[in-house]
Formats: C-alpha cells, structure tokens, sequence
C-alpha cells in the first residue's frame, strides 16, 4: 500500500491543530467577515428601511452605474483580444524561432507586466497626454493633431501592452511542451504548414491561451489606477466603487458595497466559465521530444525579430520614459528648467514618510507573507481533508478579487465596534497579506506536491517531533519556493494602488497613493522620480526572483 | 528467544477498503524478518503501522511488553529505511547520519565518534563531507542504512530499501545489509515484493496477501514447503496439475491418481477424497517412460540445466527442469515424452479449500 497517511491524531493535536484553527479564525476574521459584512450591507440603504435591493435597483436603472457596467466590459473584452492578438504570434516566434537576444527579450516582457500598471498609464501620458512631450513635438513642429489618448482607447491601449505578457507566458509555456511527433503527424497526414498551425497547434494550446486571456480580463476588471489616471470621463467599475466611497464618505458605503459585490460577481462567473470550458478539453501532454527551434539566418531572422522588438520595446518604453522624466525638472508651465535631481530632492523632503511606509508596510506584510504561506501550503498539501480545501478555498478567493473591493471590505468591517482598525498601519498590512499571500501559498505548495513526504516521516522516525520537524526540515526545504513566490508578493505589495487609496490615511500614505495624488496634482517630475523608485525596486526585485527561482517558478 | 515484536489482531481500513486484515505476528529478538507479498497487499501499510505513520484501527503492536498503538512515531524508538532513502537534501552526509543523533541531544564528542563508526561501517566515511545531490543510488542507499542503525533502535524498518537499484547493486546492497544486520543484532523488519530477495536476505519470511498472511517461515520452509498454491506461485515457479485423491493402502497415505497416466502414493497430513491439486517445480517433474504423455514445445539449454516448455496430451503446458549433471540426452522441440514427478517432494492441496494436504 503507497496510501501515505500523515495523520498522527494524537501527536498532531499540539502543533497542527492548533495552526489550523489559528489559520481558519484568521482567515475567518479578515476574509470571511469582510465580505460578509459587504454583502450585508450591500442590501441596506440610507434611503430605505430594512432590507432592500435599493443599491441594485439604482444599479441597473441609473445609467450613471450601468453605464460602468458597460464601460467595463469593453475595454475588458476589447484588452482580452488584443492581448491574445498581440501574445498568441509573439509566443509562437519566440518558441519556433532563433530570435536575436531571447533573454533580454523575456525579461523586458516580464518587466512589463510587474510594473505597476498605473505607472504605465502615467507614462503614456507623459508622452501622448494633453501637454505630453510627443503631443506638443508634433503639434508645434508638424502641425499634426494627435488622438486623444484619454478615455476608452487609452485605457484599452495601457491594457494591451501592459498586460499581453499573461497570453504570451501562457501560449509559450505550452507551445514548448507541446510533443513535436503531434505535429509531424499531421504533416505526414498530409497536412500544409499554415493549415497544420490552425487544425493541431492552436487547438491543443488553447485551453492555455485562455487561461492567459482570463488572466488579462480578471486583471483589467480588478485595475483601478489605470482607468483612473487615463480614462478621465470614461468610467469603470473599480473607479465608480472608488467615487461611490468617496462621495459617501461619513455614510456607510451601501452603495459601494452593492457595487463591490456586482465586481465580484462578475469575476467568479468569469472564472467559472473559464473553468468549465477548460475542464472540457484540458489535453495533458507530456512532451517527450519538445518542438525543435527553427534557425533562421540573414534577412528571414531578422523579419522574424523585428515584430517582437517592436512590441518589447513599446510595452518596455514606458518605464524608460518614467525614469528619463524623473530626472528632468519643469517650471509649472512644463518648460524644461534642466537635468538634475530636483524631483528626488522634493519627494525626499516631502514625500519621505510615504516611501519609509511603503517598504515597512511590505517587509512587515512578507514576513508574514512567508510565515503564514509555509504553514497554509503545508496544511494544503500534506493534511488533505476537508479543512484543508476550506482553508485552500478562502485563501484562493482574493486572488480573483480587485483590490478596491478588498479595501472596502476592510473598511465597512474594521470601521466600526468592535474591532477598529481602519487608518492604521495594520490594516495596510493586513491588506497586503490577504491580497498576496495567494502568490506564495501556490509557489509553496507546487514546491512541496514534489517533495517526498518520507523525508519528514524519516526524521519523526529518528525522534524529531512533527512541530520540529516541519521548520528543521520541512520549511529548510521549501524556503526556495516559498522565498521566490515572497518575491512576487513583494513587487506587487510595493506597487499595490487600488486597496492602498481606500485604507490609506495621512500618517500611513505609500508611494503608489503618492503617486496618483502628485499625477493629479499635475506634478509630474515628482511622480516621475517616485514611479522610478518603484520602478528600480520592481527590476531589482524580479533579477532577484529570477537568480532564486531558477526557472523553477513560473511568474504567472 | 523473546519476542521484539508482537502484532496481535491488527487491521487497517481506508474507507471501505481494508488494507491489514487481522494480523497476528511474533518477531523474535535479533531476527531479520521480512514481510513479502505482490504491490497492494498491505506489507508497506503493516510496516507504517510498526513505525507509527499509520493509525491502527483494531488490535495491538507490542515492542516487547509495551503496548505501541498510542505512541507517537518520533518516541517510538525505530530506524527506519525508506523506499526513496529519503535523505535530507540540504545536510551533508555526516549531518544526515548525526540527525537522530542530536534530537536524543547526546554529547557532541559522542556523536562524532558514532557517525564515524556508522560511516565506517557501510564504508563511506570517505564521503562524509559531501551533499547527498553528489551521490550515487548506491551511496545514498548506504547513508540512509547508516543513519537509521546508528541511533541503536529497538527495531529497524525498511520499505523496499533495494528496489530503486540496478540489478547488479542490489544483489551487493543485499549481503552488506544481511551481515551488518548479523552483526550489530537489530530486529529488522524488511519489506519487498521481490521473492528472491527474500529468500536471500530473510531469517523468517511472512508472504501475505489481500492484507492476510498466506504462510510464515524459514525461507527453506516456504519454498520447500507452500501451504497453499498462491504461496507455491508466488515463490519459484509451480506447475499445478489436477488429480483425484483418494484412500490409500496404509493410514496417512492417500492414493493420488492423475487421468490414467499417473497413480501413486503421497504422504498426507489427515484423510481426504476428492479433487485435488499437485504443485511441483519445474526440477521436481521429471522425463520419463511412462507418466503422462506430452510434446516439448521449446527446450533451452541453459549450460547447468535444460529448460523445457512441455505440452501435456490434455492441453496444458508445464514447465521441467533437467540438470545436466543427471542427464547428458537433450530433448529437441517436437519429442514425444512422458513426464511424471516424485511423490515425496511436491506439495498436494484439496481442490475446494486449497488446504494443504502433504507432509
């Protein structure tokens, strides 16, 4: 019998019982209760008594909110779209073909995606915005009235490039695991190239290029920052939650909540869909004799690289135009006063606290992060059970939550007796704990499903309790998956907006809060030196990530 | 000899599923004992059951006079050696040895002195710096022997130590682990599926099946004599061949009548009529003048003996063995032959029960 049972009832009662119902009161009390306490008060108005669908009602009928409704679902189809249009043919060539610099290429790719995607928004703003630098080159020297890049085509734009990198991990993954014996058949079968392409290739990787689309429209329905800073007029659900909140300041946020639970809504019928049409025709491949790169010389290699260039860089270009631009000072007017460290020395002198916050607020939130990551990935993998899959469930759940909702969660549960914790530094970490321990939890655990339990049985058997065996052995083992998925938590919890600008007060504002205020300040050298500051931290970061994961943990 | 172990009753249940069925074992102080049996017929779990991995649903285990159902696995005082050798990956070899060690928090000076015996023991000392990554199978098999006996257990454990060796390395591994298991006197517990093995390696054998033991014995015992046909299978090769039983001329002899080709005497335990089964190994038949009348299929010569598939005249092919110290004649394929089998040596079982009925 290989049935391994793990479970040592007595013995387990001291330490793993007791971590499971701290686990499960924790989870209970910061995600449970946050999210029951909105749904309840999504069903309760100021204008009426008792019970009410009022907030849903004004929903559907107001075309102020439905509206946002629509609006989302646009520009998140629309980005959906054109990330597999741009991502599907960006991962074939780099899978099938000798590209020029396929490292460098990766890494601006991946770099794109973990920049925070306001940043991105921020910076095409810079260039194409209303007094943004290529916007007045062509209009004073060409004559040439450019687009607006505000509203729907903007957002949808800062989308595409920011986020086409999900569809293209996802595609690449499994175009390189796909078994070339597949594809030569179909060649023997006496099938062309191209028709080979649309009746084998592209069907056995669509449930991973769907995958990839579904994490594109799960991120654009959650992202606040961008609609917010380049969408102007054009409103979205995130920013409608964020406005509702704000014009009820001192109300009790019914119908933000109401709004909050119509989001999440919208990303669990997504995710179920995804789920049911994968689940259909999920091909397990296991590749025996991976597709062959197909070198190219001369002329034909360089046509092959230059489309991949030529998206590298445009989606790579923002975060270069950031950290030019935070070196460049402006009078008020925007005329160019010279190239110095201007920008630095006023956020030093007066943004401080918000850039000490950020990093405290993060390396508080990943000790956590990895303490509790190591303790729930074990429970997951190894006390399989019922309990195990409750504490999987609600531990996966803000996952797919946008961070504003997460925020208002927070607060309509922590603003109140008998727990009051809003405008504390805790809440800010208790959002970035719940919001990016996920990232952690499935790096550790994907890291332990491969680890042989008898190795922790062996040292119980040699005298080691369980309790000491798990940080003697256990956790001394899975540190390398746990620390790269920490990494992860880290870059986003330094670049995280959308659940800082609800929970944020004076004393506990971050860079990213900064940010967006000094955007709408319309002092954009300040932002521009804070934004690289996330920005150097993020590159750093993920050379870090790469060094420890070593190709083992896959980002997305 | 006392007894180190004792297994009264015990069962094991997954769902509705039981995997141990009723056990009962006692395992002598110093022996080397080895539960053996096909994949799934629950020797792995029993042995779980022993090192405390697995929960025991009904009955005893003692070590000794203590009762051991309630005691955690890490106080239960057992080396164990696992499937996989389950070495710690980031400890160097010494480190890995020296882990029991330090949880019993001995002196440093005397850990050192019996790493180092340990090592020497299994003759790796000169690999006592070195990560488990930079080892052979072979060698990180011998880590785990040493850091599972050093500790001095009360028992020790091992679950299929050999299987993830090649053939060559195995049949090593199985002498250095027979003489250092005579050597220091650990009551061991093996596990395999592999016959030969056990048969090489094992003071007693248990060959269990579905979860029950088929027959307990000396190696010698079980082979020479199975107590029922899956036992006669399971190790060596049988050959069953039906037969009526019937009243013999003289008490505690039956009459054992095989078509019309066979009619003799065997030796049995009580009186029986009936149906029945012979069971004989391939060097237990014999070719001969008269017997019953079969076609060799296909003979190999194999140098010390001639293999021969035969085809008996009623549609069912046996294997015969004839060594060629006995025989100098070489059958060819095709021959027409008689085979017939001594009556002392095959085992005979009733047809309904497959009891045994021979000596």
């Amino acid at each position: 019998m290989k049935a391994r049972d793990l479970r040592q009832r007595r013995l387990s009662f001291d330490f793993w019982t007791f971590m499971k119902i701290a686990i499960i009161a924790a989870l209970a009390l910061f995600v449970v209760y946050p999210f029951y306490t909105l749904i309840t008060r999504s069903v309760y108005s100021n204008k009426e008594e008792g019970l009410t669908l009022y907030n849903f009602i004004r929903f559907f009928t107001k075309s102020y909110y439905y509206t946002s409704l629509k609006n989302t679902a646009v520009v998140c189809l629309t980005a959906t779209v054109t990330t597999i249009l741009i991502g599907v043919p960006i991962a074939y060539l780099m899978t099938r073909y000798n590209i020029f610099g396929k490292k460098l290429l990766y890494i601006m790719i991946i770099m794109a995606l973990m920049s925070p995607p306001f940043i991105g928004a921020y910076s095409w703003i810079l260039m194409f915005g209303r007094s943004g630098f290529i916007t007045k080159l062509m209009l004073n020297v060409f004559g040439i009235t450019l687009p607006t890049i505000y509203g729907r085509g903007g957002i949808i734009l800062v989308f595409t490039f920011h986020l086409f990198p999900y569809v293209y991990l996802y595609t690449a993954g499994a175009m390189s695991s796909i078994d070339s014996s597949l594809e030569e058949a179909a060649e023997n079968l006496g099938s062309s190239k191209l028709r080979r392409l649309f009746t084998v290739t592209l069907p056995v990787i669509l449930p991973s290029i769907l995958a990839g689309a579904v994490m594109v429209f799960m991120t654009s329905l959650a992202d606040f920052g961008t609609p917010m800073l380049i969408g102007e007029g054009y409103t979205v659900l995130p920013v409608l939650v964020y406005n509702e909140y704000m014009s009820e300041l001192g109300g009790n946020a019914y119908m933000a909540s109401a709004l909050s639970v119509i989001i999440v809504f919208c990303s669990l019928s997504v995710l179920l869909v995804q789920k049911l049409i994968v689940e259909k025709r999920n091909y397990t491949m296991t590749a025996m004799r991976p597709p062959q790169v197909i070198e190219l010389h001369g002329l034909k290699r360089f046509l092959a690289s230059l489309p991949v260039y030529i998206i590298a860089i445009i989606s790579f270009m923002p975060q270069i135009v950031v950290v030019v631009m935070s070196f460049i000072q402006r009078s008020f007017s925007g005329v160019m006063q010279g190239i110095n460290f201007e920008n630095y020395r006023i956020i030093a002198k007066r943004l401080s606290t918000n850039i000490t916050n950020t990093y405290l607020f993060s390396v508080a939130a990943i000790v956590l992060i990895v303490l509790v990551g190591m303790l729930v990935s074990y429970i997951i993998v190894r006390k399989r059970g019922k309990v195990g899959q409750l504490i999987d469930l609600i531990v996966m759940f803000p996952y797919v939550i946008p961070g504003s909702v997460l925020g208002i969660g927070l607060i309509v549960a922590f603003n109140r007796q008998p727990i009051v914790l809003t405008g504390t530094a805790l809440i800010m970490v208790i959002s970035y704990v719940i919001r990016k321990l996920p990232y952690t939890v499935r790096s550790g655990s994907a890291f332990l499903y491969q680890m042989d339990p008898s190795i922790e049985e062996a040292s119980i058997n040699l005298g080691v309790s369980p309790m000491r065996t798990f940080f003697k052995v256990t956790a001394r083992m899975m540190l390398p998956g746990i620390m790269s998925g920490a990494i992860l938590s880290w870059i986003t919890c330094i670049n995280e907006l959308s659940s800082s600008i609800m929970l944020y007060s004076g004393k506990t504002s971050t860079i990213a809060v900064a940010i967006y205020q000094e955007v709408m300040r319309m002092s954009d050298g300040t932002a521009a030196a804070l934004a690289t500051i996330l920005t150097l931290t993020t590159i750093l970061s993920l050379l870090i990530f790469i060094r420890v994961s070593k190709g083992k943990v896959s980002i997305i | 000899m006392s007894n180190a172990v004792i297994i009264r009753d015990v069962i094991k249940r997954y769902g509705k599923f039981t995997a141990v069925n009723g056990i009962n074992l006692n395992i002598r102080q110093g022996e080397f004992f080895t539960l053996l049996g096909p994949s799934g017929c629950g020797k792995t779990t029993l042995l779980r059951m022993i090192a405390g991995f697995n929960s025991i649903e009904a009955g005893d285990i003692l070590f000794g006079e203590k009762r051991m159902n309630d005691v955690p696995a890490h106080k239960r005082d057992i080396g164990m050696v696992f499937q996989n050798y389950a070495i710690f990956p980031h400890l160097t070899v010494e480190e890995n040895v020296a882990y029991g060690l330090k949880a019993k928090h001995l002196p440093a000076k005397e850990i050192a002195t019996r790493v180092a015996e340990a090592l020497e023991l299994v003759q790796i000392q000169q690999l006592a710096k070195r990560k488990p990554s930079e080892l052979s199978g072979g060698q990180q098999q011998r880590v785990a022997l040493a850091r599972a006996f050093v500790i001095e257990p009360s028992v020790l454990l091992m679950d299929e130590p050999l299987s993830n060796l090649d053939a060559k390395l195995r049949v090593q591994m199985r002498s250095i682990i027979k003489k250092l298991q005579r050597r220091l006197g650990i009551t061991t517990i093996y596990v395999t599926h592999d016959q030969e093995e056990a048969l090489a390696i094992s003071d007693r054998i248990a060959v269990m099946k579905d979860g029950v033991i088929m027959q307990c014995g000396t190696p010698v015992d079980i082979y020479a004599k199975p107590e029922n046909p899956f036992v006669a299978s399971f190790i060596g090769i049988s050959n069953f061949i039906g037969c009526k039983v019937g009243q013999g001329v003289q008490p505690g002899m039956a009459r054992v009548q095989v078509e019309n080709a066979i009619d003799l005497s065997i030796a049995v335990r009580k009186p029986y009529t009936g149906e029945g089964i012979i069971s004989a190994r391939p060097e237990q038949l014999r070719i001969s003048d008269e017997g019953m009348p079969a076609t060799i299929m296909l003979s190999t010569f194999l140098g010390d003996f001639i293999e021969y598939e035969v085809l008996l005249d009623n549609g069912q092919t046996l294997q015969l063995n004839e060594y060629t110290k006995d025989t100098e004649k070489l059958y060819p394929d095709g021959a027409k032959i008689h085979v017939t089998f001594d009556p002392a040596r095959v085992s005979l079982y009733t047809g309904d029960t497959q009891e045994v009925l021979s000596i």
